[in-house]
C-alpha cells in the first residue's frame, strides 16, 4: 500500500517538475546549443542569459516594477480587507450576505470583461501608466479573496476573547490591533501570500494598464516572444527569474499554506 | 464623465435599479425579512428574491432577444410578471 | 458561530465596498452604455438599443467559443478533481517530507500564467522540446501548432499541471482536518481502505471540494492567457475561448459595442453560475 501510494506521488512530482527543470536546463544554454540539437544537460554551461537580464534596464527594470505594484497590492489588499472580514465573521448586518456574494462575484468575473472600460477608467484619471493603477485593478479580484480567507480564520477565533476583552475595558483599535491582529498571524501571512501570488502572476490587466514607466516583466516576456527570432535562452532565463520569488515567499507560509487554498475553511 | 458615455435609457436603467436597492433597504430596516420557503428549493429572504427574480428577467431578455423577432418590450412585460412572481411566491 | 445583529459593522466594510465599488461598478456601468451604441469616439456615438446584443447572440463564432469553453472546463474538472484527490490522499501527513511536498506542489501555481505558456511552447516543440522530441521519436507525429487535437491536448495537459496542485492541497488540507478517532474506529471495524474513503474521508471533503470545484470551474472558464501564449488560440480557432474571442474583439478589432454585449453575457453566465456554488456552499455551511 505505502509503495503504491509513493509511486503515485513520485510520477506526479516528476510530472511537475520535468517542464521546469527543462526551462532551468536552457537557460543554462547558448542559443547555438538550443537551436543546434537536443542535449539533456548544458554540454556548454554559460551564465550569458542571465547576465543580459542583469545588465539590461529594460528587462531587470519589468521585474522591479512588477514587484512594486505587487506589493503596493498587497498592502493596500490587507489593510481594507481585516476590518471587513471582522465585521463579517463576528455581525450580522443589513445585506450582509448580498454584499459578500457581489464581492465573490468579482473575483470570479473575467479581466477580459473590465478590459476595456479599465483603460478608459484610468486613463481619464490621469493614473494611466502607473503602478497605483495596475495595483488598484488588481484589487478587484484581491480584495475579495482577501475578505474571503480572513473571514475563515477569524471565524476559528472564539468569540469569548472579543467579549472578555470589551469587558476588561479595551476600545475597539487597541483591543484590535493589539490582541486580535496576534491571534491570527498566520492567516495574515498566508492571505498576504495568496495576494502577492494572484497579483504576480496575472497578465491581462498588468499589460493594458501599463505602456512604458510601470511595464511589467510578464508583459516584456510576451513582447519578446512577439518580435521576430525569439531569444530562447534569454527567455528561458527571465521564466526561471519569475519563478524564485514565489518561491522565497512560500518558504515562509508552507505551514499555512494548505489552510489558505481551503480558504481558512478546515 | 464623457468616456463613460452615458444614454438617456441606460441612465434610467441604472436609476430605476439604484431606487429599488434603496427602497428595498428602507423596507428592510422597517421590517426585517424572515427566511421563508415558497415554490424555490431554498429558504429565501425578500434580497434574495429580488436578486433572483432580477437574474432571471436579465435572462428572459437575453432569450428574447436570441432566439425570437419579438420586441424587446414583449420580454420586459415577461420579467415584470416574472418578478413579481418570485417576489410573492418565491 | 452566533452572529451578533449589528448594522455599525457597515463601517468596517465600508473601505472595501469603496474600493471595489470603483473598480467593479463603474467599469460596469461604462460597459452597459457602450453595449447599447455603436461608437467611434466619444462624441460620435449612435444609440443602437439590442441590435448588438442580437448581433452577438447569433454570431456562430460566439456560439462556437462558448461550447469549446464549456467542454474544456468539463474536461479540466474530470480530469483534475480526482486526480487532486488521488495525490492528496498519497501525501506524506507530517514530517519534513510533508512540507517538503507541499512547497513542490505549490511551484507551479506561482508561476506567472504567460510563464506557463512559455514553458510548455518550449517543452512541447518538437526541435528543442523534451516533450515533442520524445513523442516524435517515439513515432507519434505530434504538432500541437498544426494539429487541432495536438493543441487541444497540450492546452489540456498544460492546465492539469498547472491547477491539479491546488486541488491537492485542498484535499490536503480537509484530510488532515480528519480527527483521528475516525480512523480507529474505522480500524475496529476492520474496514477495507475503500470503505475508509468512501465513508469518512469523502464525505469529510465535502466542503473543500465544492471550493476546489467552484475555483477550478469559474477559473478554467475565464482562461486566457496560457492558450494566448502556446497557441495564440489556433491552429484556425481550435483554443480559441471565451476570453480571448472577446479579448480579440475589444483590443484587436476595436468593436466596443459587440464587444460591451458579449462582456455582458459572459458575465451574466458567471453570475449565475456563481450563484449556485455559493448558495450550495452556504446551505452546505448551515447544515454542517
Amino acid at each position: 500500500m505505502h509503495a503504491r501510494k509513493l509511486v503515485v506521488l513520485i510520477v506526479f512530482v516528476a510530472f511537475l517538475l520535468v517542464p521546469i527543470y527543462w526551462l532551468l536546463n536552457m537557460s543554462f544554454k547558448s542559443n547555438t546549443e538550443i537551436l543546434g540539437g537536443l542535449t539533456l544537460w548544458p554540454r556548454d554551461f554559460t551564465l550569458d542569459n542571465y547576465r543580459v537580464i542583469f545588465t539590461d534596464p529594460a528587462w531587470y527594470g519589468g521585474y522591479l516594477n512588477s514587484l512594486y505594484y505587487v506589493c503596493l497590492n498587497t498592502a493596500i489588499s490587507l489593510s481594507v480587507a481585516l476590518p471587513a472580514a471582522y465585521a463579517f465573521s463576528r455581525y450580522r448586518f443589513l445585506g450582509d450576505r448580498h454584499l459578500f456574494f457581489w464581492l465573490l462575484t468579482n473575483r470570479m468575473a473575467p479581466p477580459a470583461v473590465f478590459l476595456l472600460p479599465f483603460f478608459q477608467l484610468y486613463s481619464s484619471i490621469g493614473l494611466f501608466d502607473t503602478h497605483i493603477a495596475v495595483a488598484l485593478a488588481h484589487c478587484l479580484f484581491n480584495v475579495p479573496l482577501a475578505v474571503w480567507i480572513l473571514e475563515g480564520f477569524m471565524s476559528g477565533v472564539p468569540k469569548e476573547i472579543d467579549e472578555t476583552a470589551y469587558i476588561d475595558g479595551y476600545s475597539f483599535p487597541r483591543f484590535f490591533l493589539g490582541i486580535f491582529l496576534p491571534l491570527i498571524r498566520s492567516g495574515i501571512g498566508v492571505t498576504a501570500f495568496f495576494c502577492f501570488m494572484f497579483s504576480w502572476v496575472e497578465l491581462l490587466l498588468a499589460r493594458t494598464l501599463t505602456s512604458v514607466d510601470a511595464k511589467p516583466i510578464v508583459s516584456v516576456m510576451t513582447r519578446t516572444v512577439s518580435a521576430s527570432g525569439i531569444d530562447w535562452g534569454v527567455l528561458a532565463a527571465a521564466g526561471v527569474l519569475t519563478i524564485l520569488p514565489g518561491m522565497l515567499v512560500i518558504w515562509f507560509v508552507r505551514n499555512h499554506v494548505a489552510k489558505g487554498f481551503a480558504l481558512g475553511r478546515v | 464623465m464623457s468616456w463613460m458615455a452615458w444614454t438617456t435609457p441606460t441612465a434610467l436603467f441604472f436609476t430605476f435599479i439604484a431606487v429599488l436597492l434603496a427602497g428595498m433597504t428602507a423596507w428592510e430596516l422597517r421590517a426585517p425579512s424572515v427566511p421563508r420557503r415558497g415554490l424555490l428549493p431554498i429558504a429565501t429572504t425578500r434580497g434574495d428574491r429580488l436578486f433572483i427574480g432580477l437574474l432571471g428577467s436579465a435572462y428572459w431578455h437575453l432569450m428574447v432577444i436570441g432566439l425570437t423577432d419579438w420586441s424587446i418590450w414583449t420580454a420586459t412585460a415577461l420579467s415584470v410578471v416574472w418578478l413579481s412572481a418570485v417576489m410573492r411566491w418565491g | 458561530m452566533n452572529k451578533v445583529p449589528n448594522n455599525h459593522a457597515w463601517w468596517l466594510v465600508l473601505p472595501v465596498f469603496a474600493l471595489v465599488a470603483f473598480s467593479a461598478i463603474l467599469p460596469m456601468m461604462t460597459v452597459v452604455n457602450y453595449s447599447v451604441q455603436d461608437i467611434f469616439d466619444p462624441s460620435t456615438r449612435f444609440f443602437v438599443g439590442a441590435d448588438w446584443y442580437r448581433q452577438v447572440l447569433q454570431d456562430p463564432r460566439l456560439h462556437d467559443s462558448l461550447l469549446r469553453q464549456f467542454v474544456f472546463s468539463a474536461c479540466v474538472l474530470a480530469i483534475e478533481i480526482p486526480l487532486g484527490i488521488a495525490v492528496a490522499l498519497c501525501m506524506p501527513t507530517r514530517g519534513r517530507w510533508a512540507s517538503l511536498c507541499l512547497i513542490v506542489l505549490a511551484i507551479p501555481l506561482l508561476i506567472p500564467w504567460n510563464v506557463v505558456g512559455t514553458i510548455w511552447q518550449i517543452f512541447g516543440r518538437a526541435d528543442i522540446g523534451l516533450l515533442g522530441w520524445t513523442l516524435n521519436a517515439a513515432g507519434v507525429s505530434y504538432n500541437y501548432a498544426s494539429n487541432t487535437l495536438d493543441a487541444w491536448v497540450t492546452v489540456l495537459v498544460m492546465d492539469v499541471w498547472h491547477w491539479t496542485s491546488l486541488v491537492a492541497l485542498l484535499c490536503y488540507s480537509g484530510l488532515r482536518a480528519i480527527p483521528d478517532v475516525y480512523y480507529q474506529a474505522a480500524r475496529i471495524d476492520r474496514a477495507s481502505n475503500w470503505a475508509v474513503f468512501r465513508y469518512i474521508q469523502l464525505p469529510k471533503l465535502k466542503s473543500v471540494l465544492l471550493i476546489a470545484v467552484m475555483l477550478r470551474f469559474m477559473d478554467s472558464f475565464m482562461i486566457y492567457t496560457e492558450p494566448f501564449v502556446l497557441t495564440g488560440g489556433g491552429p484556425g480557432n481550435a483554443t480559441t475561448f471565451l476570453s480571448q474571442t472577446l479579448t480579440k474583439m475589444a483590443v484587436g478589432q476595436f468593436d466596443l459595442g459587440p464587444a460591451a454585449a458579449f462582456s455582458l453575457i459572459y458575465f451574466l453566465i458567471i453570475l449565475l453560475v456563481s450563484w449556485l456554488f455559493y448558495t450550495a456552499m452556504t446551505h452546505n455551511d448551515q447544515t454542517r
